[in-house]
């Protein structure tokens, strides 16, 4: 009954509260160790880091351009004296010089392709979950029927009708990738907006499309961060899928997909040929899902729990 | 009784809603088929003016494409797909009929390896947490699922059938040596991620509250897992089921490229690179009914698995 008992119970609750308050960030700097301490995601990082770095640079530091024949070695097994590390194709190409330039498209694809259908799948399933309702099941039921659609076969469809030119796989792939990520983001704002800090956004007078903005968006950054790293290695393998079946990048333009493809050709007399893009390919992809795989423990929330 | 009549409610109202996914299906097909630039008449000679506009009498295209979309609409109501535009005295139907008992033996085939040996690895793993066993079981998974069908299949036609010659390289004669190198790369990556699936949901339920009872029970480790724990572990990976034919149907594109196999995947692949319209269409469209009733099918599985589903009305 006395004040003071009152108090000496409220304090310690009190001192608690904000010891938390200045641990303000603390979701994202758990995460952040938690990532660190995950070693294949850590690993993984680091050798798409050197692969980056190879991609982009090492075609400027080789002396062979990756269109150039030497004549000299056709299919030619890898040796240091010929200066080919990796061998060469059937028309005396330098294999290496031509996966790095490959892998250039490969990675770019997979950049720009998840990006687009993260602008999609954000926005889409920011707008269904905020404002719930009908417009919300009538936009998961179309989410629903595109996703029940064989999309692979869609993808080709869209490549066939319009043409090969790498923009349009850009937009093909984005466009059938954003599905799981309008349904994670939805989830995740159906809860978000019934929390007090968007009921205060709204008492302050702040319009749907702001609080959309300014208070959905951002706090929906770790999970689309983590889905983000999940659907880079999805997107480079669709790439490489529709090279490797023809129906992706075309000549003189590469990507791993269209090196293997090519390899197959060769891989009897050449296996080299098949074997150089494959492995670049293959350690992307395994490093992709490594580091999707570390951020996805890191960020879960039933972990945190 | 009741539970009867709603699970026959819950089915039928399910099997209505397939009805608008059928239909964007055939509609996204059509029109987006119809934009193409170029006509199916176009890679070859340049034909006379007149046989042109014959040809395109003989296949419908000079008329409205809203006359020609319901024409399709109708036609494919009666399961009719049409002529081929690039095989010649060929129907669709008759070329789907062609491949698809190849393409279904291989994929069924895969289905069933998959779902067993990864099932079998994920409850290895689940069971072995944390050691030596689990850690490369998953790390092979990872593997499985991180390289492609594509680079799998040419390295072990290098290695089997090129340099230690045990097997056939392609080719397809019905004989079980020809469907070994098939089978196993198509279902390798469906293989990996069932294992997944099946450590971690095996991994929660050996960690709830029935398991811990029926340990308490006295209940010996083998009974626990078969009469208790496998059930509910498996249901993550019977929802999975649906996907996993999609991703291998998509495979089975790859494989029957790589293995030359006359499946309905290489039919798929060449009508793509030649503007087989109704080709194409028609193997969408057939490809995306098989997956909507497989999804349907698996949906009703896991209603009938998991009592909690069963009755629930509300959702």
């Amino acid at each position: 009954m006395t004040k003071s008992t009152e108090n000496s119970v409220i304090d310690p609750f009190e001192a608690a509260l904000s010891v938390r308050d200045v641990k303000g960030r603390a979701p994202w700097e758990d995460a952040w160790h938690r990532l660190l301490k995950n070693r294949a995601a850590v690993y993984s990082a680091f050798i798409m880091a050197i692969m980056l770095l190879l991609v982009v640079f090492g075609p400027m530091l080789i002396s062979w351009e990756s269109d150039f024949t030497d004549w000299d070695h056709t299919s030619s097994p890898p040796s240091v004296e010929s200066g080919h590390w990796f061998g060469t194709d059937a028309v005396g190409r330098d294999i290496l010089v031509r996966t790095l330039e490959g892998g250039r498209i490969s990675l770019l694809v997979g950049l720009v392709a998840t990006i687009v259908s993260l602008l999609i799948g954000v926005s889409y399933g920011a707008v269904a979950g905020y404002f719930g309702g009908p417009t919300d099941r009538m936009m998961m039921r179309v989410v629903d029927i595109i996703y029940a659609l064989p999309f692979m076969f869609f993808v080709i469809l869209l490549m066939v009708v319009f043409g090969r030119h790498i923009l349009f796989i850009f937009l093909a792939i984005g466009a059938v990738n954003w599905l799981d990520m309008a349904r994670i983001v939805r989830g995740q704002t159906l809860s978000l907006k019934n929390t007090e800090f968007v009921e205060a956004a709204r008492a302050c007078g702040v319009g749907d499309w702001a609080i959309i903005r300014r208070h959905i968006i951002p706090n929906l950054l770790g999970l689309v961060i983590v889905y983000a790293t999940l659907t880079i290695p999805q997107v480079i393998l669709l790439e490489s899928f529709l090279s490797f079946l023809g129906l992706g990048v075309q000549e003189p333009m590469s990507s791993w997909g269209a090196l293997v493809a090519d390899g197959v050709q060769d891989m009897e007399s050449a296996p080299w040929t098949l074997i150089v893009p494959a492995v670049f390919l293959t350690i992307t992809l395994y490093c992709f899902n490594y580091i999707g795989d570390g951020l996805r423990d890191a960020f879960d929330p039933k972990d945190r729990l | 009784m009741i539970q009867d009549s709603g699970m026959a409610r819950h089915s039928l109202r399910r099997l209505l809603g397939l009805i608008p996914t059928l239909l964007m299906l055939i509609t996204v097909a059509f029109f987006l088929m119809r934009m193409a630039p170029g006509g199916p008449f176009d890679s070859e000679k340049i034909l006379p003016p007149e046989i042109e506009a014959n040809l395109n009498a003989k296949y419908h295209l000079d008329e409205p494409l809203l006359t020609q979309y319901f024409r399709y609409l109708g036609q494919v109501a009666t399961l009719d797909f049409g002529p081929s535009f690039q095989y010649k005295d060929w129907t669709v139907n008759e070329l789907i009929a062609q491949g698809l008992p190849i393409s279904l033996t291989v994929g069924v085939a895969a289905m069933i390896l998959a779902f067993v040996l990864g099932t079998l690895l994920g409850i290895a793993a689940a069971l072995r947490q944390n050691t030596a066993i689990d850690y490369s079981l998953m790390g092979f998974a990872m593997l499985g699922i991180s390289v492609p069908n594509f680079v799998i299949a040419p390295i072990l036609i290098l290695l089997l059938a090129v340099y230690a010659g045990w097997l056939p390289a392609g080719g397809w004669d019905w004989s079980i040596a020809n469907m070994v190198l098939p089978v196993v790369t198509l279902s390798l990556p469906v293989t990996a991620y069932i294992a997944r699936l099946t450590r971690a949901s095996m991994i929660e339920v050996l960690n709830s509250n029935f398991i811990r009872t029926a340990r308490a029970k006295g209940l010996p480790e083998i009974v626990v897992i078969r009469r208790h724990a496998l059930r509910p572990a498996l249901l993550p990976v019977i929802s999975f089921l649906g996907p996993a034919t999609a991703g291998m149907i998509s495979g089975s594109v790859v494989i029957e490229r790589i293995f030359s196999i006359p499946g309905l995947g290489s039919y798929f692949v060449q009508g793509a690179l030649n503007r087989d319209y109704t080709l194409v269409m028609g193997v969408v469209i057939f490809y995306g009914v098989l997956i909507i009733v497989l999804n349907f099918l698996v949906d009703l599985i896991y209603a009938w698995l998991n009592p909690k589903v069963r009755y629930d009305e509300k959702h």
